[in-house]
């Protein structure tokens, strides 16, 4: 289970640095661990499909080649998001690491010891996820500029700027509590307490 | 008068009679031949339709009576007390009229009866958690009630075979086959009576609820392949009419399926030209869903299944369509037909019962199905649930296996096919009957009664109520295109790139097809839960706060009752409740307690806090932001005039509807801030008491369209009933701490522009206050109109148009006024009192004629006019000035130095 093929373990080392938190090759494996070795298989097929470049990693290019990502409104944000800061290409640990957000939780999972490192699928780093697509200049806050990038992406042309503004502004008006007029990481979790956001966001092929 | 009426009444009678001449009538045998009947007694006439609407008044009466008591409907689900009712009646009548006279007529139940039902849950159903759990509805439809079937008739004949059944009961493999089929199926119409009360999990309910609806396909095709089977004789069967029998079973689900669809598109197309004839639109929702039930049925289709797909299809663009007032009478009507047909249908399985000729009992087929209908059904869902879990990204656990076996509810469906069976071709049929009446009445009744002791003691998760929050829909959308983009990226084409290429198929072609362009064009899911939220909000607010708003109530809180002691308990107790707006239309404390300067302190740092974002906007998005130059100040004019002129030929005929509905920004989540707030107000100390900020309170009304999109775009279709929204929002109350002025006087004149003590602080030292305290309120209708003034005029030009709103005419000139004192508002006011602190809200000219009489509205203009100019200089300091523009504002400064 925990021995990813060949084709995996020559990028064993690489740590990740990512939304400010270093990851040592043991905390990869702490996602990914679960990944059956299949799937590791067929996502890094599908890796190499998408290289184009055929260099062992990802660029931008490589992912907006896909047809489907171009038209969702997120796509540019959630590409943005398989890159390490500051880099443009992504190998397939990183590939892999990003991926893991998505993978269930699994109820073993749930009664693991709390001490070891979080794994990548806990709800929290879940949620992480999602906040990270807000938040562009990484300060842990959504602001209401950042907010309505987002809300003109996703809802249609023939919203006014004036109703999407006042989204905003109710939207940050619900979810603040410290008036900082601002959305910031627990704030968010806090508006999404109620959601299942462990079913909501995970899929299941990556079981 | 009677004498005068007589006459009359005798003409149409008469009329009546001659046409009804002809007509044998056995009711009345000695009735005088011929002449004018003064009276005429004509039961033969109206029997049937008077008995029916009889029937459905006395369940009706009975619902109302189980309510009476909250006691017994919390344990006793109604279906239970109705079923009850019904043996009840059955016994009277029976007894009375020694036949028994009703019956549960399978027609009637499948042609009248079961559609509104069918047509209640299909319409209402949560589309996306049907959709999110698809495989494990159409798994235990499918599989499930093939498997109880099977497994129920076979083992009902091993009991006959091992002689545990009576002989007298004369069945064949055949007949119990049959029989399991039609008992198997879980009834749509218990699983909703009894589930509804229960309160399980969403997606448990939708599992077992979306079963018993899809199963209809796969009890339909049992029932007809075995009792053709049946009539055919065993030994004339054939290899192929098995095949037959299986294809069938597609046939029947999948064209029933597209019968629905297709009456959803028609219906969605329909709906779109209704334009000019709003009134038929409810009726065509139901004609047409009716038709597919029909049509479905005619075609010996699944008519259930046309009726769920036909609402589940058309809702969305069904009422995107519709008029705001057409959907609320779909709802109802729906909801009415629904509950209607289920009560008839309980308590007539409860009459029909005790006709005892149409049954015979036999104890080891009835304890027999019983046992065999429980067993299979847990055994069935374990075996299901453990192939499903495989697959499921949510497992289902051993809790809700229990309540989904337990919930497997027989019902009227079952009861209805039994009673259609043909006693030359099946001669056990008595026995059938019995049993299903025994399995529906132990289902119903035992397993109603104790599902939610079961469901509590269990502690199966239930659904939570929760409001729907801008922030959940906003979030659950970003992971709904994130999860797309994650299995783009890792080439799945799994459930949510189906979803999504769904949405971009139903966004680009259907939605535009099916959809008038006007709802089309604003159709969002994010905006639609906005708008329902401040629908929500409003319509809170009315209810709380809404006889402030009575005609003579429009233009200023009512002043008389502000002094009053018992309204301000009010004020505060509905303070306290949370709710949210309205409070604060009525802020008038006059009783200057510790808890009022608490809550003005905490208020009034609320609208700082409220204020903010727009502040922040305004510095942020500074490339919308036009600074304010000559140029501007011109257009400014350009603008206002236009907006006179305009107002002027709207006035007369807009606002008499311009207060139906109002729709205050909501103060729940700022209430939250509230004590936030305060506490940091509290560490940082109050401001200093002689601080020289200006005192204001900035009070704004906006009224607007709420959609403007109808109000600037060529289509003149005003939509009566959403076209015209009010808003109020109103007072800061500006509660500080005190400031004691000298005088006590009511300030002498409007036109005193130093700033000095208002009236109200000076009654009310107390009520002075300090700091910004610019109240903003807008509404989902305003949209908060920012900064951008070009847009924002625009915005505003059009929602006054549709309003007959005046513009604010406040010179944009105006810039170095000192603080105005609230003095300059009071003594305005027609019913003005020394102890009024301070006009709260107050409307712009225009609404405040509409509102009140006219002898007080043409001294109200001008006064109000003469204020306006005050707002200039408000609107620089705390305001963007496009919002001042296109908003009136009135605003009352406070004297603010002492």
């Amino acid at each position: 289970m925990c021995h990813p093929p060949p084709a995996v373990r020559e990028d064993e080392s690489v740590g990740w640095s990512w939304g400010g938190q270093e990851l040592g090759p043991d905390e990869c494996m702490n996602g990914l661990d679960l990944v059956s070795h299949s799937q590791i298989t067929r996502l890094y097929s599908r890796f190499t499909s998408l290289d184009k470049g055929e260099n062992g990693t990802l660029s931008r290019e490589d992912f907006q080649r896909i047809p489907e990502l171009a038209i969702n409104p997120l796509g540019d944000r959630i590409i943005n998001a398989f890159f390490p800061e500051g880099e443009d290409q992504v190998n397939f640990r990183g590939f892999m690491r990003t991926l893991a957000h998505f993978r269930p939780i699994e109820d073993n999972e749930k009664s693991k010891d709390v001490n070891g490192p979080e794994p990548l699928n806990s709800r929290s780093n879940k949620l992480h996820f999602a906040f990270r697509l807000y938040d562009l200049d990484k300060d842990d806050k959504i602001s209401r500029d950042e907010l309505l990038q987002v809300l003109r992406m996703m809802v249609g042309v023939n919203i006014s700027d004036e109703q999407l503004g006042s989204i905003a502004d109710r939207t940050i008006q619900e979810a603040d509590q410290d008036g900082d007029s601002a959305i910031s990481f627990t704030e968010f979790v806090k508006v999404l307490e109620k959601v299942d956001v462990e079913q909501k966001m995970s899929i299941r092929f990556l079981h | 008068m009677l004498c005068a009426a007589l006459p009359l009444l005798w003409l149409p009678l008469a009329g009546a009679a001659a046409t009804e001449e002809p007509t044998p009538e056995p009711g009345s045998p000695g009735e005088p031949p011929p002449g004018l009947a003064l009276f005429r007694w004509q039961w033969h006439e109206v029997e049937a339709p008077y008995l029916v609407a009889l029937w459905i008044l006395v369940a009706s009466l009975a619902k109302i009576v189980f309510h009476l008591s909250r006691k017994v409907t919390s344990l006793v689900p109604e279906s239970c007390l109705l079923i009850l009712l019904g043996l009840v009646l059955g016994g009277i009548v029976l007894a009375v009229a020694k036949k028994a006279e009703y019956q549960l007529e399978p027609g009637t139940f499948f042609l009248f009866l079961l559609p509104p039902i069918v047509l209640d849950s299909g319409y209402f159903m949560p589309s996306r958690l049907f959709f999110d759990n698809l495989g494990a509805i159409l798994t235990y439809a499918v599989v499930g009630t093939l498997w109880n079937a099977f497994t129920t008739g076979a083992a009902l004949w091993g009991l006959q075979q091992a002689g545990l059944v009576a002989p007298r009961v004369q069945a064949s493999l055949l007949d119990f086959l049959l029989f399991g089929s039609l008992i198997s199926a879980v009834d749509p119409v218990a699983v909703l009576a009894v589930f509804e009360e229960v309160h399980v999990n969403d997606t448990l309910f939708i599992i077992v609820f979306g079963e018993s609806l899809l199963n209809d396909a796969v009890t339909v095709v049992l029932y007809k392949v075995c009792n053709s089977f049946v009539e055919m004789g065993s030994a004339n069967v054939q290899a192929t009419d098995y095949l037959k029998g299986v294809a069938s079973l597609f046939v029947v689900s999948l064209g029933g399926a597209a019968v629905g669809l297709v009456f959803a598109f028609l219906l969605a197309l329909t709906t779109r030209f209704t334009k000019r004839v709003r009134i038929i639109e409810p009726l065509l929702v139901f004609l047409l869903a009716y038709a597919a039930y029909l049509t479905a049925e005619m075609a010996s289709l699944s008519a259930i299944l046309a009726v769920t797909m036909c609402g589940l299809g058309c809702k969305k663009y069904v009422e995107a369509n519709i008029s705001h007032k057409s959907r609320t009478a779909v709802k109802y009507t729906m909801k009415t037909l629904a509950s209607c047909a289920e009560t008839v249908i309980f308590m007539l399985l409860g009459i029909s019962a005790v006709d005892s000729s149409k049954w015979a009992w036999d104890s080891g087929l009835v304890l027999g199905t019983l046992f065999f209908i429980l067993f299979f059904r847990a055994l069935g869902v374990v075996l299901q649930t453990w192939v499903l879990n495989q697959f499921r990204l949510v497992p289902l656990d051993k809790i809700d296996q229990v309540v989904m076996s337990y919930g497997g509810l027989r019902g009227a469906v079952a009861f209805a096919l039994v009673i259609l069976l043909d006693k030359t071709k099946v001669p056990a049929k008595d026995y059938f009957v019995a049993t299903t009446i025994v399995v529906v009445f132990f289902t119903v009744i035992v397993q109603g009664l104790t599902i939610k002791p079961l469901v509590k003691w269990l502690k199966v998760k239930r659904s939570e109520h929760h409001k729907p929050t801008l922030n959940q829909e906003l979030h659950e959308h970003t992971f709904d295109h994130i999860l797309a983009a994650v299995e783009d990226v890792v080439g799945h084409h799994g459930y949510h790139y189906w979803r999504d290429r769904w949405e971009q198929f139903d966004k680009k072609y259907l939605s535009q097809l099916l959809m008038r362009r006007s709802a089309y064009r604003i159709r969002d899911q994010i905006w639609d839960v906005y708008y329902r939220l401040n629908i929500r909000d409003a319509i809170s607010f009315v209810d709380q706060g809404g006889h402030i708003l009575s005609s003579t109530g429009l233009t200023l809180p009512s002043m008389p009752s502000r002094n009053s002691m018992a309204e301000t308990s009010v004020t505060n107790l509905l303070r306290e409740s949370g709710s949210g707006a309205c409070l604060d239309l009525q802020v008038i404390d006059t009783v200057r307690s510790g808890r009022d300067r608490e809550d003005a302190v905490m208020h009034h740092l609320l609208c700082g806090g409220l204020y903010k974002p727009r502040r922040r906007y305004k510095a942020s998005c500074s490339r919308h932001f036009i600074s304010e130059d000559a140029q501007e100040r011109q257009d400014k004019e350009v603008f206002q005039q236009n907006m006179k002129r305009r107002l002027e030929s709207f006035k007369s005929t807009k606002h008499n509807i311009c207060f139906t509905k109002s729709k205050p920004r909501p103060r729940k989540t700022s209430r939250k801030k509230k004590d936030g707030l305060a506490n940091t107000e509290a560490t940082n100390g109050k401001p200093p008491r002689n601080l020289s900020v200006q005192d204001t309170a900035a009070v704004i009304l906006t009224v607007e369209s709420e959609e403007e999109e109808e109000s600037d775009s060529s289509e003149t279709e005003k939509e009566d009933d959403e076209g015209i929204i009010f808003v109020a929002r109103a007072t800061s109350e500006v509660l500080q701490e005190v400031k004691v002025s000298g005088s006590l006087e009511v300030c002498p004149s409007p036109r005193i522009i130093p700033p000095s003590p208002t009236c109200a602080e000076k009654e009310l030292p107390w009520k002075s206050g300090q700091g910004d305290l610019a109240v903003y309120v807008s509404s989902e209708t305003t949209k908060i109109v920012p900064v951008d003034m070009q847009t924002g005029w625009n915005q505003s030009i059009s929602s006054l148009e549709s309003l007959a709103s005046p513009p604010c005419t406040q010179a944009p000139t105006v810039t170095r006024l000192p603080p105005c004192p609230l003095a300059a508002e009071e003594p305005q006011h027609p019913f003005n009192l020394p102890y009024d602190p301070r006009p709260s809200f107050a409307f712009p000219p225009s609404l405040a004629k509409a509102g009140r009489s006219r002898s007080e509205s043409s001294a109200d203009i001008p006064q109000q006019q003469e204020l306006q100019p005050l707002m200039g200089y408000e609107d620089r300091t705390h305001l963007s000035p496009g919002t001042a523009n296109s908003h009136w504002c009135i605003q009352f400064n406070k004297g603010s130095r002492l």
